[in-house]
């Protein structure tokens, strides 16, 4: 079990409810899918979903890079890359700081090599940031996006 | 309805794209002005040979037609690549793939 994942994820659906789910043939193992962190996916500030992730006070770091357009014509689909040189990378965590819920999406890793894209909405100009656990430490980095069109309505 | 998918794998790397809309929400309809109700991929899990690789949770903000690609380590080729999600609704998902 690797513990830093699970503090990560922080499940809160019980075992017993999957194992029901497993024994009633709702869900085969192997195919069990992670929680959804509620908590973290629907905060409106940036500290409040990294903090319900179990990724507060995460340390600047330069060995993470976020390559994404400067400026995004379109906020509705943003090209967002991470990459990163830190070893032992156990999960990370991607936000656009001023969207109406910051949190876009996190992943738990194994066997990770060190790059990882996405695309994601933003509602207008502001920071995307990643958050990589690695060997227990918390890190982060964030980039600046122009958007010239955002992309989650309103 | 099942969420439609493509895997991508070689040379260390694996690509997703998914056919969604990924509402999330907050969006009006251009002529009603009604919400559009959220539907958004919740759960994706990525696993090579059995094992679960990229174990992700996704929330309203990631784009129409959710894309993924990272790097792995030790994949090669003939390895099997299997890709399962579920979004907000219940549907799920799944497509399986060789490395190359």
């Amino acid at each position: 079990m690797n513990r830093h994942r699970r503090t990560f994820l922080q499940g809160t659906a019980s075992a017993g409810l999957i194992a029901t789910a497993i024994a009633a043939g709702l869900l085969k193992p192997g195919q069990v899918l992670a929680d959804w962190n509620a908590t973290g996916f629907t905060a409106t500030k940036p500290a409040d979903a990294l903090a319900a992730i179990g990724a507060s006070g995460a340390a600047e770091s330069k060995d993470i890079a976020i390559k994404a357009p400067d400026i995004a014509e379109n906020g509705a689909v943003v090209p967002v890359e991470v990459v990163t040189t830190l070893p032992n990378v156990d999960s990370i965590a991607i936000l656009g700081e001023k969207n109406a819920t910051p949190l876009v999406a996190l992943y738990s890793l194994t066997d990770f090599d060190g790059m990882l894209a996405t695309r994601i909405r933003m509602g207008q100009t502001a920071n995307v940031r990643a958050v990589v656990k690695a060997g227990g430490k918390v890190y982060t980095a964030a980039k600046e996006v122009k958007v010239t069109v955002g992309g989650c309505g309103g | 309805m099942a969420i439609a998918m493509r895997v991508r794998a070689g040379s260390g790397e694996i690509k997703v794209l998914m056919t969604h809309p990924s509402e999330n929400g907050l969006r009006k309809d251009a002529k009603s002005g009604q919400l559009i109700p959220a539907h958004f991929v919740k759960n994706v899990v990525v696993a090579v040979n059995g094992k679960t690789v990229v174990d992700g949770q996704w929330g309203g903000g990631i784009s129409k037609d959710p894309y993924l690609a990272f790097k792995v380590k030790g994949m090669k080729a003939g390895d099997k690549v299997t890709v399962s999600a579920e979004d907000n609704t219940g549907d799920k998902g799944s497509v399986e793939a060789t490395a190359s």
